[in-house]
């Protein structure tokens, strides 16, 4: 049964529903707009690398799920879903992250007819050995322009300085070598293991009537005989990063670095909200656009607008990162790492806090400005077991010494990697 | 529905309103439209930048975030944009609506107030803007151009532009050459900053929840000291008569893995005006859509890349295409591409894909209209062109755009160059 939920502070009114197989269903009213979204996402991503076959965990290559992804859309017609949708002058599109894939569209009429080849042709596989082949080819032309970008090549290598085995360290599209190894019956079998209703989750921003997209999504996703499988093995690692350095030199125009620190491994629920919040406010704190030290590295010429920090929490791994174009890399890192000791020895300024967390607080207001960004939050939220709704609440309960105690904790010279791209000389 | 209101505000200053209760955050730009030149670009895209570094009030970056951060996290942006040949050079604010926010305070008002401020009464010395300021943002604009390379379909549309237009204004780079910007000093950039902002034409832009007369004057307080004198005439973008043209080819080489092609095509005899949505409704079935030729035939049936689109300027009226290949498909992309062309051009397109090419136009315009940043890009679009229709006409037109309208597009095209950004090991006789 669909339930209504009310967020006063937001101004939102939600409606939700599991379904009987399940799946997690979400409508988020958007009166007097002309345009809807849909999006179905899967719990499944680049890093969940292991399938049970015969009773065994086996191994899977890197990139299997972004391959499924773009083989899904198929019709029993040999048409695309997606071109269909096109057709409906829908703006249709898929994506792997490393601990989801997600198939949505955007439209301005024929809201139904889209859902119905969304709901039917986003989780219904037909792998021919034919079409593998000539996916094959697409994935491995998307591969190489990937690998022409070098932020794409930073933020890898430094996933692979943190982590010693851990799947996010590998490229969610996998290599063309990896996909080389994928065959249709890998496929099916990857497949089936995880598309489930019971581990999806659909999520539609709009003025759509709720109950008729609650019936579409029954008729083709409300039943699920399989329960879900264990998942998500990873070998135990410890905090400390598995190498500290990695360098390239590249045809960029200036050099370039990104520095992190494993943080957390396995959150959810509202611990991990509070997690990410936390995080967000120390690291913008720290060295976000308002920060003493953002402005002195500014002015001394250090680092440029390019300059910014991230926090991830995916595929039960969390980790910061900070970095941009820069002369001097190692410098960077050393003035941020020597900011957080002070920080953490004496504490946040409180007025700049209280101005930090009002900001922050906009922010999540601004978000839900985003179709896209609501979507793809809701479902996280699902799948980690937090409402996505619920993060001004629990803003307001991160303090100044949450903020204090993980720049001590995370933000130090023994936590921190560096990658680094420097300039081919011509 | 929304309610949109044009005032003007002074002197060659308008104010574009869109009173809507349906956003949770507003948006407010203020926008100087000025002729792109070799001479000004580079002046023009350090300016914005340099605005921002601080104020008589704030003097520097930190102030002016405290400030930011205690209206809500609202952002003032720098926005620089090359339409056609037209720079338009300015800010944009956005912060959320105050009815979501605790003890709903207005944040329209302090915010408008803060962009006036960084606008028109910068940080200065002497009666210049600060050297070091000019200088650092100076360093930085010419990093940036420097690292214009890192980004290879962005690099190869850029260097394709630069060949294919040399000789006009819409050649020259968004934000200039680093030679340009070497030049910039003190002197010049606050000279060509008060000939600004007496000159230039002014659009500002609003979207959320107040009424357009509470806007106007809010804006007219936050722009009182805008120094009006001497409003230059809206600058326009030339698109010359040219003779024959001869296809040229251009092949850079670099360490790439993948191969960036992309090619230029001259739009002929067309008018801006009369053929606008024909414009659009072509570009979408060609290749700026899932359902158009190029992504079709060059992607699903040929496996020839993973990326292929197809993008239109309407102000200088050209087609660009552009794909990701290998050195060695070079050859038969582009007849690929060629053909696709020549079939719409002989009226080959099928009556379920011109329905798919007007319904993609038709959603996108409205899918723009249902945010604020798509909403500001439209009017500013709509103010550059001074363009008589609403987008929501433009919508409309596009509905029942004609078969023969869309293959008179094709027609229309003429290849001017192809420009080819080939990894380096690859045998050059390939190409």
């Amino acid at each position: 049964m669909l339930r209504k939920f009310e967020y006063a502070g937001m101004g939102e009114r939600v409606f939700r529903e599991e379904l009987p197989g399940g799946l997690r269903l979400t409508v988020i009213p958007r009166p007097g707009y002309r345009k809807s979204m849909a999006f179905l996402a899967v719990n499944y991503g680049g890093a969940d690398r292991y399938i049970t076959r015969d009773g065994e965990r086996a191994e899977t290559p890197a990139g299997t799920a972004h391959f499924i992804e773009h083989r899904m859309y198929e019709m029993e017609d040999g048409r695309n879903a997606l071109t269909v949708m096109g057709e409906h002058g829908a703006n249709a599109n898929a994506f792997t992250s490393p601990d989801m894939t997600a198939y949505h569209f955007e439209c301005v009429d024929s809201f139904f007819e889209n859902l119905e080849l969304l709901l039917k042709y986003a989780c219904a596989p037909i792998f021919t050995n034919e079409a593998v082949e000539r996916e094959r080819a697409i994935i491995a032309s998307e591969i190489r322009m990937m690998e022409d970008d070098p932020e794409d090549g930073l933020y890898y290598a430094l996933l692979r300085c943190l982590y010693e085995s851990a799947s996010v360290r590998d490229s969610v599209a996998g290599t063309v070598e990896s996909i080389g190894k994928v065959t249709p019956e890998l496929l099916y079998a990857c497949h089936g293991e995880y598309y489930r209703p019971s581990n999806m989750s659909l999520v539609v921003v709009g003025d759509q009537d709720p109950k008729r997209i609650s019936d579409m999504a029954k008729k083709y996703l409300g039943s699920d005989a399989l329960p879900p499988q264990p998942r998500r093995s990873r070998k135990s690692e410890g905090m400390t990063p598995f190498a500290l350095r990695e360098e390239s030199a590249r045809d960029v125009g200036a050099p370039m670095f990104l520095a992190g620190a494993k943080t957390a491994y396995d959150l959810r629920g509202e611990a991990s909200v509070r997690f990410e919040l936390t995080a967000t406010m120390a690291l913008s704190l720290l060295m976000g656009s308002a920060s003493p030290l953002y402005k002195r590295l500014y002015t001394e010429g250090l680092i440029n607008e390019t300059f910014g920090y991230d926090f991830e929490n995916s595929a039960g791994c969390s980790y910061l990162s900070f970095g941009g174009e820069t002369q001097n890399p190692e410098l960077v890192c050393l003035r941020v790492l020597d900011e957080a000791a002070h920080l953490a020895a004496a504490g946040v300024d409180r007025e700049f806090f209280s101005r930090r967390s009002r900001a922050v607080y906009g922010s999540c207001i601004r978000a839900l400005g985003s179709f896209d960004s609501i979507c793809y939050n809701v479902a996280a939220g699902d799948f980690s077991g937090y409402d996505y709704f619920d993060t001004l609440s629990v803003l307001g309960k991160v303090t100044a010494d949450d903020v204090r105690a993980f720049l001590g904790e995370y933000l130090t010279p023994d936590r921190c990697a560096i990658s680094v791209i420097t300039k081919k000389e011509r | 529905m929304d309610k949109v209101a044009r005032l003007g505000l002074g002197s060659g200053v308008y104010l574009t309103a869109v009173q809507s209760e349906r956003f949770k955050t507003g948006c407010l730009s203020v926008t100087l439209l000025t002729e792109h030149t070799k001479k000004t670009a580079a002046l023009n895209a350090v300016l914005p930048y340099v605005l921002r570094r601080g104020t008589a009030g704030l003097p520097d970056m930190e102030a002016i975030a405290g400030r930011l951060d205690s209206l809500y996290g609202a952002r003032i942006e720098p926005t620089l944009r090359k339409r056609g040949e037209t720079a338009a050079l300015g800010f944009f604010a956005d912060f959320p609506d105050g009815d979501f926010l605790p003890g709903r305070p207005d944040l329209l008002s302090p915010t408008a107030q803060l962009l006036g401020e960084v606008l028109l009464s910068p940080a200065t010395s002497g009666g210049r803007l600060r050297a070091d300021y000019v200088e650092s943002e100076r360093d930085k604009l010419i990093e940036d151009i420097e690292a214009e390379i890192n980004d290879k379909r962005s690099y190869a549309g850029q260097r394709l532009v630069e060949t294919m237009f040399r000789g006009e204004r819409y050649g020259v780079p968004k934000l200039g050459t680093a030679a340009d910007a070497r030049k910039i000093s003190v002197q010049t950039l606050t000279r060509h900053y008060k000939s600004l902002i007496a000159s230039a034409r002014v659009e500002a832009f609003y979207c959320g929840a107040a009424r357009p007369d509470q806007v106007a004057r809010i804006l007219r307080e936050a722009l009182a000291d805008l120094p009006r004198g001497g409003v230059r005439e809206m600058p326009a973008t030339l698109v010359p008569e040219t003779g024959d043209i001869k296809p040229r080819t251009i092949v850079e080489r670099m360490d790439v893995t993948q191969s960036r092609l992309v090619m230029g095509f001259r739009l002929r005899g067309l008018d801006r005006a009369r053929d606008t949505a024909a414009m659009l409704v072509f570009n979408a079935a060609f290749g700026g859509s899932a359902a158009s030729r190029l992504f079709l035939d060059l992607r699903e049936r040929l496996a020839l890349c993973y990326h292929v689109s197809s993008s239109l300027d309407r102000h200088k009226r050209a087609l660009f295409v552009s794909a990701g290949i290998d050195c060695g498909d070079f050859k038969r992309a582009r007849e690929e591409i060629m053909k696709e062309l020549g079939s719409i051009a002989d009226g080959g397109l099928e009556e379920w894909e011109l329905d798919s090419a007007r319904r993609a136009v038709v959603s996108s315009i409205y899918s723009a209209l249902d945010e604020p940043t798509g909403l500001e890009g439209m009017y500013l679009d709509r103010a550059v062109l001074d363009e008589s229709l609403h987008p929501g006409e433009l919508a409309a037109l596009a509905s029942t755009v004609s078969a023969e309208a869309v293959r008179d597009v094709a027609r229309a095209a003429v290849l001017s160059h192809t420009y080819l950004l080939a990894s380096e090991e690859n045998d050059a006789e390939k190409v």
